[in-house]
């Protein structure tokens, strides 16, 4: 138990994403938002990937104090690194953490950052790198992760056989709320391998003693007070050994060992009656225990020693009787996985629902395939291994369904090209006529534009005259260039007539001038108005029409690639699949055939047992008959 | 006999009553080299999955047309929400029925998105229902309408609970 605890790293890691930057800041990034939402639920495949996205994406913009995500990267690439370990990736974990540490951040931030990349080296055995990590931590530590960073000190001190050093970690940490129950016993353990026997049972004393609520710490402290009652049975001190394996919870997880210890501790101080009371509390419970198995032997054995042959041989019968229901329950086991049904009844829908899984694992129908599912279980690598079959088998249900969906978006994508290519040619041809009859009038209109500019500084009025003053003009001119010949003897009086036609309208034009300019300014304004909404239908129908052609082009080349990629990872899932899969089922029946060994030569022990105790009770009736 | 049987519960408890020995001494290695390439698998599948939303999104929701509406609560929540229901122009957007994880994700400061779709640009109107069950056991009902405008840009909405007749909806 030199780990840190479970529940208590669970709960960090739960800490860590709820005391996200959400609880104490306003959330910016709707899309970290998103991914606090899958993780809170376990669902850190999901979580994973918006992160990751929109990590990336942050990483790619100009101005990154202008995206949202800035003000909460730190605490992203945090959330990052924790979601990937609790996805199990704990390669990508330290790479995640390793940059938060790498980069220029605070003080608190690097210090976190080299605790968990520490905790991340730990749980791979990784102590050497661990003890480097932690090494890293200088300056301000989080108050939160303070506690935290002297256990895991400890423990790497204790894996790398330093006891000397754990304790002198581990003594300031007594009484810690965190940590209270651990770390007593911890430094219990600590002692013992520093050879401070005394100091060791003392300490496992206090440990056993530790007051608790919390399931982890309860579980705890009675391993302290089991370990306490062994060492004390190691060296004969049996009847030393009772009290504190008594102290161990009925209903605890060690409370089948320890009930057995204490039913062995009594047989060997010769209490052969106070043996029968755990013998056969034992013996009633879950007979696929091993410690159960044993009881239903040492049982009996006890009545023997209790001069109760008659009963010693009822329950030698007994426990034959359950011994061989076991052993046929073993043989359907061990069959029922080489048939592939052990792993089938693993991926159930509704236990991958929970994401306490192994817990949900208890609930199984009793079948062949999970009778000795819980004692496999017990092993960490067993565990690991169901672990990562069970997130295999996840991601091939991904697989499979991304696969079906590339035939919808093929199908999708021929509909829309189905439906547009048709149309599109004559929509146009009848675009391109309006776009240059469009740009036309652009041209005219900035043509206007510019002259009413230009009038504004340099006036000229002939620009203003009616269609009728412009012909006039245009007519008095002609007529001016006729009179002008000097070969006609009537030129003077009709140019003198000409010249005050002229006058007449150009004192018109003059004297309107700046009326006519406020009209034609007036009306090239509300030109404006009519020209924007011709600009912003221009634009709305280009964004269609394009929008019209992405909606169909452009995707064959990455929905083959996807479908390419999806493809062998679907392979590379199997083939991993069948690997592990095979494995687990190897280890079980291994295990499984050890088990079977063993209540083979109970089932021998047994029947002599059960054939000796009839003699000895045929033999002690015979005596009483005789007397 | 006793000491045969002393030795195998010694041995249990030397194994500290945890360790299934057999399993993990037989195949600890393999288990673990596997655990490498799984990791792998798992980082490979999660780059797919990345370039596969991205191309579901803009073949599903162009940007002209994509509406996103997002949901959160805030901290202080004093009743249960049971579901949601989403309407855009009198038509039905989505409805959901909440899980007890997901009112706990969201009372934990996540984010759901709870409906993705297109809409045309221009002024729409969106109704937000929601029904639950006030801290009484008292079960409630509160709807309340919004006007948004979709422009040519992706629309990201976001709805606000902030208690049982309490719905805020603005521009994320």
């Amino acid at each position: 138990m030199l780990r840190p605890p479970l529940p208590a790293v669970g709960l960090l890691l739960i800490g860590s994403l709820t005391a996200g930057p959400i609880q104490s800041n306003e959330l910016r990034d709707l899309y970290f938002g998103e991914a606090l939402f899958y993780a809170q639920q376990g669902y850190f495949f999901e979580a994973l990937e918006r992160l990751d996205s929109e990590v990336k994406q942050h990483d790619a913009v100009d101005e990154r104090q202008l995206d949202t995500l800035y003000s909460h990267i730190d605490d992203a690439e945090f959330s990052l690194g924790d979601f990937e370990l609790r996805y199990r990736m704990h390669h990508r974990a330290g790479r995640a953490i390793r940059a938060v540490l790498e980069g220029a951040v605070d003080e608190l931030v690097r210090n976190d950052a080299a605790y968990r990349l520490a905790r991340i080296h730990f749980q791979k055995s990784q102590i050497a790198d661990a003890m480097r990590a932690l090494d890293r931590i200088d300056g301000k530590v989080p108050a939160t992760i303070r506690d935290d960073i002297q256990f895991l000190r400890a423990n790497i001190y204790l894996a790398q056989e330093s006891p000397a050093a754990a304790i002198e970690v581990l003594e300031p940490l007594q009484g810690a709320a965190t940590f209270g129950a651990f770390a007593a016993y911890n430094l219990g353990i600590a002692y013992l391998q520093n050879g401070q026997r005394q100091e060791a049972l003392a300490q496992l004393e206090r440990a056993g003693r530790h007051k608790a609520d919390d399931a982890g710490e309860l579980a705890i402290r009675d391993k302290a007070n089991l370990v306490l009652g062994t060492l004390l049975m190691e060296t004969e001190d049996y009847g030393q050994a009772v009290p504190f394996l008594d102290r161990v919870r009925l209903e605890g997880p060690f409370s089948n060992q320890a009930l057995l210890s204490s039913g062995w501790a009594s047989m060997s101080s010769d209490s052969y009656d106070r043996a029968i009371v755990p013998f056969s509390i034992l013996a009633e419970r879950e007979v696929t225990d091993q410690a159960t198995q044993e009881a239903l032997l040492a049982l009996p054995y006890a009545y023997g020693k209790l001069n109760v042959h008659g009963r010693a041989a009822i329950s030698y019968g007994t426990a034959l009787d359950s011994f061989s229901a076991e052993l046929t329950k073993l043989n359907s086991s061990i069959e029922s996985i080489r048939d592939g049904r052990f792993l089938a009844a693993l991926i159930r829908e509704e236990i991958r629902k929970d994401s306490d899984w192994v817990i949900r694992l208890r609930a199984l129908p009793e079948t062949p395939e999970t009778y000795y599912l819980m004692q496999l279980l017990a092993s960490h690598d067993f565990q690991t291994g169901l672990q990562n079959y069970l997130d295999l088998a996840d991601l091939r249900r991904k697989l499979l369904a991304w696969q079906a969906s590339f035939d919808a978006f093929d199908e999708m994508v021929g509909i829309r090209r189905t439906h547009y290519e048709p149309l599109l040619p004559d929509i146009d041809t009848e675009f391109r006529e309006l776009d240059s009859r469009m740009r036309l009038r652009m041209e005219q209109y900035k043509m206007l534009v510019q002259r009413r500019d230009h009038m504004l500084t340099t006036p000229r009025p002939e620009f203003l005259a009616t269609r009728e003053e412009q012909a006039t003009l245009t007519r008095i001119q002609q007529l001016q260039a006729q009179v002008e010949n000097p070969e006609d003897s009537f030129r003077a009086p009709f140019a003198e007539r000409l010249r005050r036609l002229q006058g007449l309208l150009m004192f018109t034009l003059e004297t309107e001038y700046h009326q006519r300019l406020t009209r034609f300014d007036h009306n090239l304004r509300k030109l404006d108005d009519a020209m924007a909404v011709v600009n912003a239908q221009y634009d709305q129908y280009v964004r269609t029409r394009q929008a019209a052609t992405h909606s169909y082009v452009g995707y064959e080349q990455p929905v083959s690639r996807l479908r390419a990629r999806v493809q062998q990872s679907l392979l590379r899932v199997e083939r991993a699949m069948a690997r592990q899969g095979h494995l687990l089922e190897v280890s079980a029946i291994e295990e499984l055939v050890a088990r079977r060994g063993r209540l083979e030569s109970y089932v021998d022990k047994a029947r002599f047992a059960l054939a000796d105790s009839y003699d000895r009770a045929t033999q002690a009736q015979a005596k009483v008959a005789e007397q | 006999m006793q000491k045969l049987i002393r030795s195998a519960v010694l041995f249990l408890l030397t194994c500290a009553g945890l360790a299934a020995a057999g399993a993990q001494e037989l195949s600890g290695e393999d288990m673990r080299s596997l655990d490498g390439q799984v990791q792998e698998i798992k980082s490979d599948v999660l780059d797919i999955a990345s370039e596969l939303s991205n191309l579901e999104e803009r073949l599903l929701y162009p940007s002209n047309t994509q509406i996103a509406v997002f949901v959160s609560m805030t901290e202080a929540e004093k009743f249960r929400l049971d579901s949601m229901q989403l309407e855009i122009d009198g038509e039905l957007a989505t409805h959901h029925i909440y899980s007890y994880q997901e009112l706990q994700a969201l009372q934990k400061g996540g984010v759901q998105r709870v409906f993705t779709g297109n809409v045309v640009t221009g002024g729409h109107e969106l109704r937000v229902t929601m029904m639950g069950q006030l801290a009484s056991g008292k079960d409630f009902t509160t709807s309340e309408s919004f006007a948004f405008a979709k422009d040519v840009t992706p629309k990201a909405l976001g709805i606000t609970l902030t208690g049982p007749t309490g719905i805020q909806v603005g521009d994320w």
